[in-house]
Formats: structure tokens, sequence, C-alpha cells
């Protein structure tokens, strides 16, 4: 196997007086769809905010395409290659879609072959190029949120849950928009509760609990190891 | 690829009341215009009254956008924000004054240009300060709200110390230059000459400051700043660095509104700053904090209502600006034009 592209080895991050990461090995190969699974509050979300720099780490290294990136600012994470779709997904609500498309494009002017891709796979936002993204639905905004870190090509994408609470319908979309993004060779890693999603795109797994990681090994391995994910999750596939 | 599925969404006719919702505002400021004409008996008294309530207001707005573009960006509250009004006024009469020549000639484009030199050293000099300002007070103090005030007032004290020591401590009255002084008369109203050109230079500062918000990224990434910073770094931007641009180009437009305040009133004094504050606070309040267009309509407000009412019951000036911010915030508890801020 290639290098990874992204590397935590014993990554501390404290928020406030909570330690809320204690130790987090995390290895994310190339060209890959990584799996970060695991119950509500175990620090799944903390880990990708610890990554981009909105958290920091109080102890141990972020290492991305063989920078530490463990200190650097937030913009420079970002502009190393990092794209970020929260949890609360981020859209500027005062600002239009194409707004809010615009400012993506870090580097300068969108790049109009990829839009147009874009729309294809997101076909609302065409729709709804000139609202404001306020008025978007939940599933829209989402797949705002998604391609608004696609509109530029990112070596490395973190993407929170971003099946939360959307219906199956838009799901499929999503899930497709990540398939395609992997196609073109990005490295994904993705947090998901959706065990059905996690399923279809992991390539690798990384099961947390508590600050820390407890189980690292392919998504197929865990997907047929229905004591394991009992033991690691507290639930299997099947009943999920 | 397979297509997604195919998005028709249907669109209904908003009522009447939905739509005209964003607008109520700016309705609000024509409704006051009507009231101010149904309550004052001589509609020349209007007119004059009405032009000297935008031209207050239009001084107030240069006055209070770096205020709240601060405040919605960096959640910082900066009580010094009165130094660079009073500073802009100090260093814009004191060019006016080596001007003389150009300023007592009875000709429209010398008296036009000393102004405008005026105007710009003191944007540069307050700007300047601005920068030295952000560095050195408020730099240290990001996060910490009470800090801030304290802080912001002890640099608003020091500023003004500065200036009685640099200037002296007495009031310096000034004459405008020649041929903006006295009024043109129109239908019947006399308006004067200078509070046109006060009105001229708000318009043109708010339709700039618009373009630069709607049609550049910078003015993109300020807006989405003050929504969600976060997020704004996250995607690569250096938001402390749009920051700092921020507030050095609100203490120039502070400084701006100095020179024309000081003009206005005919006579400068190193309080004027902290004067000037209250009604500036109340501004972006009103409007909604981080909001440049609802700055820009509750200054109008403040300065119509503010012109009115002392015509009518000169006590209650003051006081009627303070009930109007009650009533506003009674309607809409984040002013007019709130920011949606994520968190």
């Amino acid at each position: 196997m290639s290098d990874p592209i992204l590397k935590l080895e014993g990554v501390f991050t404290n928020i406030a007086q909570y330690h809320i990461l204690q130790g987090v090995e995390l290895t994310v190969p190339r060209g890959e769809v990584t799996m970060l699974l695991g119950r509500n509050g175990v620090g799944k979300t903390t880990t990708l905010r610890t990554i981009i720099g909105h958290w920091r780490a109080h102890q141990g290294s972020v290492m991305f395409d063989g920078q530490d990136i463990t200190k650097l600012p937030t913009p420079a994470i970002a502009r190393a290659g990092i794209g970020f779709v929260p949890e609360d997904m981020g859209i500027f609500a005062d600002l239009t879609v194409e707004e809010n498309m615009i400012l993506a494009a870090v580097s300068g002017a969108i790049d109009e072959t990829r839009l147009q891709w874009l729309f294809t796979v997101f076909p609302a936002l065409e729709t709804f190029w000139k609202k404001d993204a306020g008025t978007l639905s939940g599933g829209q905004k989402q797949m705002l949120s998604i391609a608004r870190a696609m509109i530029e090509e990112r070596a490395l994408y973190l993407i929170d849950e971003p099946t939360k609470g959307l219906a199956p319908a838009i799901i499929t979309t999503m899930a497709r928009a990540i398939k395609e993004l992997k196609q073109q060779g990005a490295s994904i890693l993705l947090v998901e509760q959706n065990f059905a999603v996690a399923k279809a795109l992991g390539d690798s797994a990384n099961v947390m609990d508590d600050g820390r990681m407890t189980w690292s090994g392919q998504m197929a391995e865990l997907t047929q190891d229905a004591e394991l994910q009992e033991r690691l999750m507290g639930l299997s596939m099947e009943t999920h | 690829m397979s297509a997604a599925p195919k998005h028709a969404p249907t669109m209904a006719q908003m009522s009447l009341a939905e739509r005209l919702a964003p607008y109520a505002p700016i309705l609000l400021v024509i409704g006051l215009v009507i009231a101010g004409f149904v309550a004052i008996p001589a509609t020349s008294s209007w007119l004059t009254l009405t032009v000297s309530g935008l031209a207050m207001g239009m001084m107030i707005f240069i006055m209070a956008s770096g205020l709240t573009l601060v405040f919605g960006l960096m959640d910082v509250i900066n009580f010094g924000h009165g130094a660079f009004v009073s500073v802009g006024a100090f260093v814009g009469v004191s060019l006016l004054l080596l001007l003389e020549h150009m300023t007592g000639a009875p000709n429209l484009l010398w008296n036009l240009t000393a102004l405008m030199v005026a105007i710009v050293g003191a944007m540069a000099a307050t700007g300047l300060m601005g920068y030295a300002f952000e560095r050195v007070i408020v730099k240290p103090v990001y996060g910490h709200h009470l800090k801030q005030i304290l802080v912001t007032m002890g640099g608003l004290i020091v500023v003004e110390q500065l200036i009685i020591v640099l200037w002296g401590p007495e009031e310096i009255y000034i004459t405008r230059p020649e041929s903006l002084k006295g009024a043109i008369t129109f239908a019947g109203a006399a308006l004067e000459k200078y509070r046109l050109v006060a009105v001229a230079i708000g318009l043109v500062v708010f339709l700039a400051m618009r373009y630069t918000l709607r049609r550049t990224k910078i003015g993109l990434i300020v807006r989405a700043g003050v929504e969600n910073g976060e997020m704004v770094q996250a995607l690569g931007y250096n938001l402390r660095m749009v920051f700092i641009g921020v507030f050095v180009a609100g203490s120039a437009l502070a400084g701006l509104g100095g020179v024309l305040w000081g003009l206005y009133q005919e006579v400068i004094t190193a309080h004027m700053g902290n004067q000037t504050m209250i009604l500036v606070f109340i501004v972006v309040i009103i409007g909604g904090l981080g909001s440049v267009e609802g700055c820009f309509i509750g200054a109008l407000m403040v300065g119509l209502m503010q012109n009115y009412v002392a015509f009518l019951e000169p006590k209650a000036a003051l006081i009627s600006n303070i009930a109007l911010m009650v009533a506003i915030l009674m309607w809409r508890p984040m002013g007019m034009i709130p920011v949606v801020k994520a968190k």
C-alpha cells in the first residue's frame, strides 16, 4: 500500500475541561473511502474538527500528505487540500446558492466543466441557483454543502454525517456523489451513522469509543461479523 | 452515470404580507416621512427637516457602518469607535484650515477639492490608527466582551487626551467652505447646501459598500464570515486578515464621518466622537448587529426622528430615538434586518 494521505498519531483534544479525544490513531489510505463509526458522543466529529483545525490537538500529530498540519491554522489546512463538510452543513443562509459556490472556489473563478458535472449530480442546485441558501430544504442544503466542498479538487474530503435526517431518495443521491468523488481519485474520511450507506461506500472502517479507536480494519470484515458490530457499537447492522 | 431523480418543484405564490415582509424596514422609513408630513404644519419646514434628517442619518450611517461589521464579523464590541470620529474631525479640519485659500474662495471646484483633501487625509490617518488600535488594543481581548468594553473605552480616553495634547483643550470653531455655506430654496423650503452634499456623500458610501459586499469576493467573504466565520476559515480564507481589513476600513469611515459631522456642527471637540456614539449604538442595534443595510435604514430613521421631534418637542429628541429602538426591538428583537448567525 502506498503511504496514507492522512495519519493521526496519539491525538488528544480537550474542549474546555473535557478530554474528548484520548489518543486517537487513524490512518486514511489514498483513494479510498474510510469510514469513521461509533455511537453518538464518542468523538467522531471532534476528530474531524481536530483535523481541520477548529479544535487543537493538545498532544499527538496530524500528518497530511507527508506534511505536519497539527499546528497549522485552519485556512492553511484547507488550502493544503482538505475539503470539509461539517455536521451542521455550514451553509451561508444569507448568501445565494451561487454565492455559496463562488466562495467555495477558493483559488479563483468557478470551473464551468466541474460545475456542470455537479449540476448533473445535484440537479436541485441548478434549479435554486439564484435563491438564498437559507430557503433550501434540509436535503438541498446538504447537497449544497457537499457540492461546495467538491467545486474544487481536493486530495481529501472530511464529510460528517451527510445523510443525517434525509429522505431515502436523497441519501441515494449523496451516496452516488461520494462514489463519483472517489472514482475521481479523491480520498474520503466519512462519518456515518447510516449503516447501509457505510456498508455500500466504505473500503476500510475505524470504530471509535470513548475518545479512542477500538477497531480498525476492512469494512467488509465488519459487515460480515454481527458479533463484532454488537461488541463495538452495541448494535448490529441487521437491526439498524 | 444514471441521472438523479427528476427535479420538478411546485412554486406557490406567497401572500401579500409575506412578500412585503422583507421591505418592512424601508416602508417604515417612508412611513416615518409621511408621519412627519402629517405632524409638521408647514410643508416647507417639513421638507427642510427631512433633508436635514437624511443628512444626519447619512453621517451616522457612515460612522456606524464600520462598527456593525466589526461586531458581526468578530464579535468585537468596540466602545473606542468614537475616537476615530474625533481624530478624523481634527485631522480633516486641520487640513481645511491649512487650505484656507481654497476653502475661502467662492469657487465650488476649489472648495470641493479642499474638502476631498481633508476627507482623504482624515481617512488615511484614522485608517492607520485603526490598524494600530486593532493590533495593540483589540487583538489581546478577542472573545472577551467585558475586557473589550473596558479596554476599548480606555483606548478612547487615551486618544481623547492625545487630541487635547496635540490640538489643545479648546473647541475649534470652523466655517464651511465658501460655496457650501447658505441654502438653496426649493418649493419654498430652505435646504442647506452642505446637508445636500452630506446626503450625496452618504449615498455614495452606502452604494459603494453595498456593491463591495454584494458583488465582490471579498464582500462575500465578509458576509459569510458574519454568519459563520468557522466555515469561511474551513474553506481556506484567512478571516483574521479580512477582519483587520474591515477594522481599518471601518475606522477610516468613522474618520470620514468625523469630518462631515464636524463641518455639520461647525465646531469640533475631543469628545465629539464619544457624544455621537449614543446615536451610533442605537442605529447599530436597530439595524441588526452586523447588517449594513439595517444600519443604513436605522440611521435614516434615527436622523429623521431626531429632526422631526426636535422641531415639534425639542426636549423629547433623544428620548424619541430610544423609544424608537425599544419599539423596534419589541417588533424584531434581533434588529430590523437580523443577520443569521450559525451556531
